[in-house]
């Protein structure tokens, strides 16, 4: 115990006196969550639009007030022609048009039915299908004032609600996306990394030929990662709650024990990494390309799933990452306890022992 | 008692292809409390043989025991009593002195102040430095730390692969002598060098070239089984001298040795032979009798295999 004491406080050594390391590793998590909390967001805000009005009537200006109300878009030009438009779509100053035909007010109101065109940018299509269903839902809305003084005799009205996450808010599946990506980049390429160093720097060499044994060495390499991890959670728990609104409705204690029993995965797998390679780079490239990008191309985090033709969604089962996306948001956003999610738990149980007994197996007692 | 064993052990890398053979049967004991050295060029099975008596490589064939334990059955006794010293500098460089040793202290089960008598002179050279980092060190320093981090658990059979290669002449004999007072300590130790001046340090030495070995003896015992005459050869011009010394009918073999040519001569040749020989074209040439060392003797003995 006290060989395996000293072993974990050496390893401490080394991770407290690479600064420029553990900067990385504790800045991280706080990066990625600001990141992505405030810079990438598919949210749309402020789109730049123009309008040509043709009309200039009562209702063409009721209108053009509600869109320049809501926060999404921002009215910014008037034009007059349509080779206008085109211009400042070239330009880049826009990113939808709105264009009232003559007569707008005196077709609605003789012949109850009036025409608005909405241009948009489609070189962005998620852009341009949002910006054009947000400017439609505020014509309905227009549209459905100006009906009520007069009765129609059928109307159908759909009536939304957005369960979990009322605001649509992108925080709300990111979080635990970004929590996945940094435990595993912590856990799999650091572990992966400060093994493979000792046998680099040939202090495996005189470790193996000492009475501790092999097994105690990989365990007490683990140590210090799992607890760096427990303090990324935290600050990625801290921040998600007080910086961008994400509320933990599910049990904290439960969330913390996926996280770590995800760590421990990652751990695992980092040492499996270790065994089987001999040079930091290869480590290095076998941890990126094996875990960190299926994490963020098959956990659904990024592109949903349930998209994808069936060779992936299959392949995607054995992302231990794609299991504990669906765990946190779970527990984390929709405030399930552990009935709801003991099958992944289980499953992510399953593959920390396989991957753990692979590991143990796969250790070199000797050089070569 | 003999404390390390080797018997007709092969080992060799590879596939068929590109097969190296690293070791070719080699065999040898090396007696309690004593200083074996094993001596040869780069490549020549050093490291391996190393490692395999430290446990960390297997045997093709053969078999080796240490401490009366055999290498691949009892690997995990072992490395319990051996202290090992690789070739290249494997301490933790972003510790200090202080932490490395207490570190490999504490591995091997025991604690620095426990065998501190053992380490006592060599520690004290590098203790003012002990916070310092080992990455930070000279290579002397570094040398008397992995020293000390081998030693700290008392081991019964010190293994020590090439440590004087890339150290100072200074810091070389230094070492040398260090050993030599560990050898009083009942450690039996076993070093390799690449440097043939080292041998006459060692009780008993092993001549290794390309996996075999050529002799296994005491220094003087090498030299003694020099029996051909040898003389020293030096002239202003050296290149057209080696080229005239081979032509020379009573030579056996020539070489360039630092500032002289050392010539083997066939029995019954001598000396002045060699003056004779010499007195057109080297009329200022300097010939004298030598006595063979340990390198005259690896290169007729590499020559004769």
């Amino acid at each position: 115990m006290k060989q395996f004491i000293s072993f974990v406080k050496k390893e401490f050594y080394h991770i407290a006196r690479d600064k420029r390391t553990l900067f990385i590793l504790l800045g991280m998590p706080i990066m990625q969550i600001l990141i992505f909390g405030f810079a990438l967001t598919n949210e749309v805000k402020n789109a730049r639009v123009a309008i040509f009005d043709q009309s200039k009537d009562l209702a063409t200006q009721a209108l053009r007030s509600e869109l320049d109300a809501s926060r999404y878009f921002d009215i910014t030009q008037d034009v007059h022609t349509y080779s206008e438009i085109e211009a400042a779509f070239k330009k880049g100053t826009i990113k939808l048009a709105v264009v009232f035909p003559e007569n707008f007010a005196n077709d609605l109101d003789h012949f109850n039915t009036a025409q608005v065109q909405l241009i948009a940018d489609a070189s962005d299509p998620n852009v341009a299908n949002t910006l054009t269903n947000y400017a439609t839902a505020i014509v309905l809305d227009y549209q459905d004032r100006i009906t009520n003084n007069r009765r129609l005799p059928y109307t159908i009205k759909t009536e939304m609600r957005m369960l979990y996450n009322p605001q649509l808010k992108g925080a709300y599946s990111f979080v635990p996306g970004v929590m996945a990506m940094v435990l595993m980049l912590v856990c799999t390429l650091m572990t992966a990394i400060t093994i493979v160093r000792e046998k680099e720097s040939g202090t495996m060499e005189i470790m193996l030929v000492s009475p501790m044994r092999p097994f105690k060495i990989v365990v007490a390499k683990a140590v210090p990662y799992l607890l760096l991890s427990v303090v990324n959670i935290t600050s990625i728990l801290l921040l998600s709650v007080f910086v961008l609104d994400v509320p933990i409705n599910g049990s904290l204690l439960l969330l913390i024990f996926e996280s770590i029993l995800f760590t421990l995965t990652c751990l695992a797998f980092g040492l499996l990494i270790s065994t089987r390679t001999d040079s930091q780079q290869t480590a290095m490239f076998i941890a990126l390309t094996g875990m960190f990008l299926p994490t963020i191309m098959l956990s659904g985090f990024m592109f949903p799933i349930e998209n994808m033709p069936l060779p992936l969604r299959i392949l995607s089962n054995i992302v231990p990452a794609k299991w504990f996306y669906y765990i946190v948001k779970e527990v984390m956003i929709k405030g399930l306890g552990i009935s709801a999610v003991w099958k992944e738990t289980l499953i992510l149980t399953g593959m920390l022992l396989f991957l753990l007994l692979l590991s143990i197996r796969n250790f070199k007692i000797r050089l070569a | 008692m003999a404390s390390v064993t080797v018997n007709n052990i092969t080992k060799h890398y590879g596939k068929k292809k590109e097969l190296t053979q690293a070791l070719r049967g080699v065999s040898f004991t090396v007696e309690q409390g004593e200083l074996f050295g094993i001596i040869g060029p780069d490549g020549a099975g050093k490291t391996s043989l190393f490692r395999i008596l430290t446990t960390l490589l297997l045997p093709d064939a053969g078999a080796a025991s240490v401490d009366g334990l055999d290498v691949v059955k009892d690997f995990k006794a072992i490395r319990q009593r051996v202290g090992y010293m690789p070739g290249r500098f494997s301490l933790y460089q972003d510790l200090t002195i202080e932490e490395n040793l207490e570190f490999f202290a504490t591995i091997f089960n025991t604690s620095v102040s426990e065998n501190y008598d053992l380490i006592k002179d060599i520690y004290s050279q590098i203790e003012p430095f002990k916070k310092r980092r080992a990455g930070k060190l000279s290579g002397g320093m570094k040398q008397k730390l992995a020293l000390c981090c081998a030693l700290i658990h008392k081991p019964s059979v010190l293994f020590l692969d090439e440590p004087t290669t890339g150290v100072d002449a200074v810091s070389r004999k230094e070492f040398w002598e260090m050993l030599r007072n560990l050898k009083k300590q009942g450690i039996s130790i076993l070093v390799s060098t690449p440097y043939m001046d080292e041998a006459s340090m060692c009780d008993r030495v092993a001549l290794i070239q390309n996996g075999s070995i050529l002799s296994v003896d005491s220094p003087e015992g090498v030299i003694a089984s020099f029996k051909q005459p040898l003389v020293a050869v030096k002239d202003r011009n050296m290149l057209p001298l080696l080229n005239h010394l081979q032509a020379f009918e009573g030579t056996q073999d020539v070489y360039p040795f630092g500032e002289y040519h050392h010539v083997v001569l066939k029995d019954g040749y001598s000396a002045a032979e060699v003056s004779t020989y010499l007195q057109h074209q080297h009329a200022q040439a300097e010939v004298q009798p030598v006595r063979a060392d340990i390198e005259d003797c690896f290169i007729a003995l590499m020559k004769s295999a």
